[in-house]
């Protein structure tokens, strides 16, 4: 592989800063997934950088964000960087009840995901952010597609989100198209703001898209975890999923072996923490500034060796 | 096209409309109907009735990677046996391409030996062109291979090459000994039919999960389920190809006093080789259609960096990578089918010569080989192709999509506009309004005007499971889309059909054309027309489109060729101007072989389905798509086994009508 030969790159360049900490361990390599966001790339590149420096193997295996956890639960996978409390949280309860998937923490960063629109749509639907005014003139929402719908983008299907739920609970006039993918859904917002288009769709934070385009999170009734267990809670009495998404920590999970096999690391994964300002300028960095996720992670190793030296040190 | 119609059997046009006529008013009064009568069961199939497949075969799924056991081992030591059985050559091969060899782990490895450089490989493929024919072909073949290299593919594509080295070997021979097997006991052969038209129609992304619990994240899971998905055809062919063997030389054979085993091994397969070698190219041009697919669970390769360009939106990186994996493809594709027609040369010895003239390719590979491995570790550029030196057309490839994208958006959103309006929305429309039970009975109807009770039985019962396991909303936006895509596809392909077969020149254009789209792989088609139309039915009807194409124009300009020249002849005598000639004659009587591309041209849709996906269909294709990024077994299964039975429905449905025509035209006498 060529991440391979990258580890190797990065170890002479950190100087083997702290390849005792490993030598008593396990040599196999850790393995850690990569999903399908610029985020967990970065996130994931800067763990595997820090553990190889601290003398770890360390392999990036593509898994998805939900089916990931059939290999953690086996010790196939072992360590998976992002798990967001706002769309993986049933996939990790159930996996970690098993007990052979353990949650190493949080990662710092703080989890929202709702609809979302830019703040010209607020001219021709007056009464935003609130949902029902935007429910009231779906109609400006609507594509031929959709018609005479209002249409709403909504990420990929992989990142769950209950939308199609939402939305029949709530008796909206929308109906729900999935991007196929994180770049597809960016892509269609950008379009569209650069021709101030109607839109509404799936955005979420940490990232650099509420950053750099004025908008705001459409105004669901609150979150609350018996909203989505219980359809008789909330508006709609026969149904769940009649309110906003929930907003939380991103967690970090991992294998329940990893503690044994690494202690070492096992320490490191569940010390890393980073914030949502510093992710969303990496994330601007490689989607708006065309850098690679090496150059970025490379730099910001470079500008926090105090930072991530202290997550690997005895 | 209006002409057609008279040839459609039984000329019974009454039937038809009246089917027609009253699905239409289903279609559009049903969801009023079921208000008026309070009967939501109308429109919706009620969940009491749904069966419990999915939830059955996911837990018999955790039965199986989790308790299933046979005293000593569990059923999962015997899966991860296999894994190991594949995983040691796959690891050699690619440490030799690739990886170099090395001992010990990470930091602490050490290198023992190189891979192979990758000047070795180029020269190394161009003696085997040279050796399986002949000067032009060792020149294509290096061609490619140096291609790989100077356009920066060529980690990515030693990587795939790697899982193509093993997959193949894998297919031919499992599939040639299951192929034995089938001919030597009928009952097996009735037994592995239906499995094998099975793993030809439903998805493959159904079976990936799966293969993943049973085999693990990896490169093994993803080589599984490639061996899987191009073992069928290597099967079939096995089949064939022994039944063809003429009886003369197996008496002979018999008469020598053969064994059932010398006269399996010594007679019948060397005789049938090669139609063996057409199964083995078919594996091969499997195995690179299944490297992007696989990539999703873990294979790397060209396969990986089409899916990740895809996913960042690269349009460049995706073409480049694309376009890579056809190189390929053509070189290994022209390899294989030069080997399988090879003639053995006149081969003398001349006593004279030493060992290096005898062997003049053989030395040159060997010299090149060691030479460049001596050199690898003193002069840099010998190992791996210098970086600096690398082209890319990737920015060319961006920026002329962003070009048409900046000054065409009005044109393009008024065509898409106008194909959904027109086209898209109203067949939709249609489709998804016709309640569940009168699409069974319909299906049913149309299976028994034309093929009789047993077709009728078949196609309603398949219907009936699609809608019992709960999937009757995404099945019918799956023909709607299949549908729209497979209408658009032969209103182009088949002009493009007729005129290839009418035009020296059109046929060389549109067969190059043609070859080039169908080894394409998949997911390169999404990139650019995701740019252009962003994500929706459009988009994917559009790749679908692209995609299935292919036999549409190939069938058509087959027909209209082989249409009997003394009807012709008939024709002009009597005075027909061309056009007539064409809708009168050439037309009417390729109809048989144009109803065979329309069948082969609806399972490349569907199969295609599955793909776009990936830009955000509603339809069955979605549905297994989910399955897998969930790693629900049940829910994969269930939703491919609905694509498999749609296929087949429509395969043996236009069979019959096929068989039929010809009767009428009394081609089948």
């Amino acid at each position: 592989m060529r991440y391979r030969s990258f580890v190797a790159a990065v170890l002479v360049g950190l100087g083997l800063s702290g390849a005792a900490l490993a030598e008593a361990e396990s040599q196999e390599p850790i393995k850690l997934t990569l999903h399908d966001w610029t985020g967990q790339f970065l996130t994931t590149t800067i763990m595997g950088k820090v553990l190889a420096s601290a003398g770890y193997n360390v392999e990036y295996v593509q898994a998805d964000y939900i089916a990931q956890f059939a290999g953690l639960k086996t010790g196939d996978l072992h360590v998976a960087m992002e798990m967001w409390e706002t769309t993986g949280r049933e996939a990790m309860d159930e996996a970690t009840a098993t007990g052979n998937v353990v949650n190493m923490g949080e990662t710092g960063m703080n989890a929202i995901e709702e609809w979302w629109y830019p703040a010209y749509m607020e001219e021709v639907c007056p009464g935003l952010p609130d949902w029902q005014a935007l429910n009231a003139c779906a109609a400006e929402f609507a594509t031929p597609e959709t018609a005479p719908k209002g249409r709403y983008l909504g990420g990929p299907v992989t990142w769950g989100g209950f939308d199609d739920e939402r939305v029949e609970a709530l008796d909206m006039d929308f109906e729900v198209v999935h991007a196929g993918t994180d770049a597809a859904l960016f892509a269609e917002l950008e379009s569209a703001y650069q021709r101030k288009a109607p839109i509404v769709l799936w955005i979420y934070a940490p990232h650099w898209a509420p950053t750099k385009y004025a908008g705001s999170f459409v105004k669901f009734p609150p979150y609350s975890p018996e909203c989505y267990q219980d359809p008789s809670v909330g508006l709609n009495p026969s149904l769940a999923y009649d309110c906003g998404k929930p907003t939380g920590p991103i967690w970090k999970v991992a294998w329940s072996g990893v503690a044994e096999k690494w202690p070492g690391a096992a320490k490191a994964i569940t010390a890393f923490t980073i914030s949502n300002e510093e992710m969303g300028a990496m994330v601007a960095d490689v989607d708006l500034n065309g850098k690679s996720v090496e150059e970025v992670t490379d730099a910001w190793l470079a500008d926090n060796k105090d930072v991530w030296s202290g997550w690997i040190a005895n | 096209m209006s002409r057609l119609h008279r040839l459609i059997p039984g000329r019974s046009g009454v039937f038809w409309i009246l089917l027609f006529g009253t699905t239409w008013l289903l279609s559009r009064h049903a969801l009023d109907l079921s208000r008026i009568l309070e009967a939501r069961w109308i429109v919706k199939y009620p969940a009491a009735w749904q069966l419990p497949v999915e939830r059955r075969i996911s837990g018999f799924m955790q039965w199986l990677v989790e308790d299933a056991h046979f005293g000593l081992f569990s059923f999962r030591d015997v899966t991860r046996f296999v894994a190991s059985v594949i995983e040691l050559p796959y690891d050699l091969v690619r440490n030799l391409l690739i990886d170099g060899f090395s001992v010990g782990l990470g930091n602490q490895a050490v290198e023992i030996g190189p891979s192979l450089s990758w000047i070795a490989i180029v020269v190394m493929v161009t003696a085997f062109g040279h050796f399986v024919r002949d000067w032009k072909l060792a020149a294509l073949v290096g061609g490619c291979f140096l291609y790989l290299a100077v356009f920066g593919q060529w980690d990515s594509a030693m990587v795939t090459l790697a899982s193509v080295l093993i997959a193949v070997p894998f297919g031919a021979v499992g599939g040639l000994l299951l192929g034995v097997l089938a001919y030597r006991a009928p009952a097996f052969e009735a037994l592995i039919r239906p499995v094998l038209d099975l793993m030809q129609t439903v998805p493959v992304f159904a079976y990936l999960v799966p293969i993943l619990f049973l085999f693990g994240f990896g490169p093994v899971a993803a080589l599984v389920a490639t061996i899987i998905y191009a073992m069928p055809p290597m099967v079939r062919v096995t089949i064939v190809a022994l039944r063809g063997v003429s009886d003369e030389i197996r008496d002979v054979g018999v008469m020598v006093g053969c064994t059932r085993r010398q006269l399996m091994w010594k007679v019948l397969i060397p005789t049938a080789a090669p139609t063996l070698m057409v199964g083995v190219n078919q594996v091969i041009m499997l195995t690179l259609n299944m490297v992007i697919i696989a990539s999703m669970i873990g294979a790397g390769g060209l396969g990986f960096d089409v899916l990740s360009a895809l996913r960042r939106l690269d349009i460049g990186g995706g073409i480049e990578a694309g376009v890579a994996i056809v190189v390929m493809a053509i070189a290994l594709d022209r390899l294989s089918q030069a080997f399988a027609t090879r003639v053995a040369g006149d081969y003398r010895l001349d006593p004279n010569l030493n060992i290096v003239q005898r062997h003049p390719w053989s030395a040159t590979v060997l010299i090149v080989t060691v030479v460049t491995y001596l050199l690898s570790s003193q002069v840099p550029g010998i190992q791996s192709f210098p970086e600096a030196a690398a082209l890319s057309t990737g920015t060319f490839w961006s920026d002329v999509i962003g070009y048409i994208n900046v000054h065409f958006f009005d044109t393009f959103e008024a065509i898409k506009t106008a194909f959904l309006t027109y086209l898209l929305l109203p067949v939709k429309r249609f489709f998804t309004g016709i309640p569940w039970a009168w699409g069974i009975m319909l299906v049913t109807l149309i299976g028994w005007r034309v093929g009789g009770i047993g077709l009728a039985a078949l196609a309603g019962s398949l219907t009936a499971l699609i809608a019992a396991v709960g999937l009757w909303d995404k099945a019918m936006i799956t023909l709607y889309l299949c549908g729209t895509s497979v209408l658009v596809a032969s209103a182009i392909g088949i002009p493009m059909g007729i005129l290839a077969a009418r035009n020296d020149t059109a046929n060389r254009v549109i067969g190059s054309l043609i070859d080039t789209l169908q080894t394409l792989p998949s997911f390169v088609y999404l990139i650019p027309v995701v740019m252009l139309f962003r994500v929706g039915d459009f988009s994917a009807m559009i790749a679908v489109v692209l995609y299935a194409m292919a036999p549409a124009v190939r069938y058509a300009a087959h027909g209209i060729r082989n249409v009997n020249p003394q009807l012709i002849e008939a024709g002009m005598v009597s005075g027909c101007t061309p056009r007539q000639l064409l809708w009168r004659i050439r037309l009417p009587m390729a109809f048989p072989e144009l109803l065979l591309g329309l069948n082969q041209t609806i399972m490349l849709a569907l199969s295609m389905l599955v793909i776009t996906a990936l830009v955000g269909t509603r339809d069955l294709g979605q549905e297994v798509y989910i399955a897998l990024t969930k790693a629900n077994t049940g829910q994969g299964i269930v939703a491919g086994l609905a694509v498999a039975f749609i296929a087949i429905i429509a395969d043996r449905i236009l069979t019959a009508t096929t068989r039929r025509a010809r009767r009428n035209m009394g081609l089948d006498g």
